[in-house]
C-alpha cells in the first residue's frame, strides 16, 4: 500500500522489459491454434504455484473464505425471487444433482439469445425468463453466491466445453486475443502466462492462467470473484483499456480459456493470492 | 445477518478435545483506506468474539484493524457435557450476532 505508485510503475516496466527481451522472437502463437502451447501432461493449476498454508487454505472447506458465498448461493437457491414466485429448486430441485457438470460446460451458446454467454449470463436469463426478475448485476454479491455455489457443483469433474461451432469461433477470437500485445506496456497473455509462468512479475510467481478454479476467493481481495474480474486486473496490469462486465471480448477469452483447459479438473471455489 | 459458517463434531466423548472453526463474513474496514471519492472510509470491524459452553465462556478473542475480511478463528475446548456452545461477535456500528451449534457427550 505505502509503495510509490513510481515504483510500482518501474518494476512492471523491468518485468515487461524481462519478459519481452527474453522472447523476441515468439511473439505470438497461431492465433488459430486452439491447443495449448504446452503439452496436456505440463498443465499446471494455479493452486501449484501457491504457498503450502494458501494451498491448505483451498483444500478444507472449513478453511475457504468463498463458502460464505457458496452458503449464501444455497440460501438463494431455495428462495423464490420475481413475479413468478419460484425459487431455482422449484424447477431443478436439489442443485447437488441437477447441476452437478454443469459449471463444467461454460461459456455455452445460447440458442435464444443466439450469442455465447458464461455461467453468469446463463443464470441472469433463468431470472429473466423463468423467474420473471430483474438480473442480478454483474460481479454482486448476489451474482457471485449463485456461481459460487453452482461451481461448487461440478468440483472434480473435468473442464467440458460443449462441442458447437459458435464456441470455436468465440474460442478461436479468444485465442486471437490471447496473443495479442495490448495496452502501454505492450503485453499479451501468453507472453506472460505461456512463456513466462513460473517467473516473477514483482513478488508474484506466473501461474499458467488455468481457470478451472473459478470464481475464487483472492486474499488480495479479500472477497470472491469471477474469471472475468481476473481478466480485467490484468488488462488494467498491462495498462490497456478494460472492458466493462460480461463484454463479448472477455466472454471469447474464457471460451478459449475453457478450450485450453479442457479436461482439467475444476478447484470451484478455489483460493488464489 | 451475516452469514456465518461454524464446524465443531456434534458428538464427543466426555474429556475429549475438540476442534472448534467459525468463519463469519465481515469486511473488516480498517478506518485508514480512502474510498473511490477520496474521503476515509469509516472503521467497521469486529471487535470481539466469545464462546460460551453452556453459559461458561471457554475461549475469547479481541480483533484489530490488521485482521482481514471474513475472519476466521479456530481454537479447541474440552468436551465436558451434553450442552450448548454459544458463539458471539460484537463490533462497530452496533454489529452483533449469535450462533448456538448443540452437542452431544457420551461417557468416556
Amino acid at each position: 500500500m505505502n509503495i510509490p505508485r513510481a515504483r510500482i510503475t518501474a518494476m512492471l516496466l523491468a518485468a515487461a522489459a524481462e519478459i519481452a527481451g527474453n522472447a523476441p522472437a515468439r511473439a505470438a502463437a497461431p492465433a488459430a491454434a486452439l491447443a495449448t502451447t504446452a503439452s496436456v501432461d505440463d498443465r499446471r493449476s494455479g493452486a501449484e504455484f501457491m504457498s503450502a498454508s494458501t494451498q491448505a487454505m483451498q483444500r478444507d472447506d472449513s478453511l475457504n473464505p468463498a463458502m460464505l458465498w457458496v452458503s449464501g448461493g444455497e440460501t438463494q437457491w431455495n428462495t423464490p425471487a420475481g413475479r413468478s414466485a419460484k425459487s431455482c429448486a422449484a424447477c431443478h430441485g436439489d442443485a447437488k444433482t441437477s447441476m452437478r457438470g454443469v459449471a463444467a460446460r461454460f461459456p455455452a451458446f445460447d440458442q435464444a439469445s443466439g450469442r455465447v454467454i458464461n455461467l453468469a449470463q446463463r443464470i441472469n436469463l433463468c431470472r429473466e425468463r423463468r423467474q420473471q426478475s430483474a438480473p442480478l448485476k454483474l460481479e454482486s454479491e448476489d451474482l457471485l453466491n449463485l456461481e459460487s455455489y453452482l461451481a461448487l457443483q461440478s468440483r472434480g469433474l473435468s473442464v467440458s466445453p460443449p462441442e458447437d461451432k459458435h464456441l470455436t469461433e468465440a474460442a478461436a477470437r479468444g485465442a486471437k486475443l490471447y496473443a495479442q500485445r495490448i495496452g502501454q506496456l505492450n503485453l499479451s497473455c501468453a507472453q506472460c502466462h505461456d512463456q513466462s509462468w513460473g517467473k516473477h512479475l514483482a513478488s508474484s510467481t506466473i501461474p499458467q492462467a488455468h481457470a478451472a478454479a473459478y470464481p475464487i476467493y483472492r486474499l488480495e481481495w479479500q472477497a470472491v470473484g469471477s474469471l472475468q474480474r481476473r481478466l480485467r486486473n490484468c488488462i488494467s496490469g498491462v495498462r490497456a483499456e478494460i472492458p466493462p462486465y460480461g463484454a463479448p471480448e472477455l466472454i471469447d477469452l474464457e471460451a478459449y480459456l475453457a478450450q485450453r483447459d479442457k479436461g482439467m479438473p475444476i478447484e470451484s471455489p478455489g483460493v488464489r493470492p | 445477518m451475516a452469514r456465518a459458517l461454524i464446524h465443531m463434531p456434534s458428538t464427543a466423548k466426555q474429556g475429549e478435545i475438540i476442534e472448534i472453526r467459525a468463519l463469519i463474513a465481515h469486511p473488516m474496514e480498517t478506518g485508514y483506506r480512502p474510498g473511490a471519492d477520496g474521503k476515509i472510509l469509516p472503521r467497521d470491524i469486529i471487535r470481539r468474539f466469545a464462546c460460551r459452553y453452556n453459559g461458561e465462556q471457554v475461549f475469547a478473542a479481541e480483533l484489530h484493524q490488521a485482521i482481514s475480511a471474513n475472519p476466521y478463528l479456530g481454537f479447541f475446548t474440552v468436551a465436558t457435557e451434553t450442552g450448548t456452545l454459544e458463539f458471539s461477535w460484537e463490533g462497530d456500528n452496533g454489529f452483533a450476532q449469535t450462533e448456538k451449534i448443540a452437542i452431544t457427550v457420551s461417557a468416556s
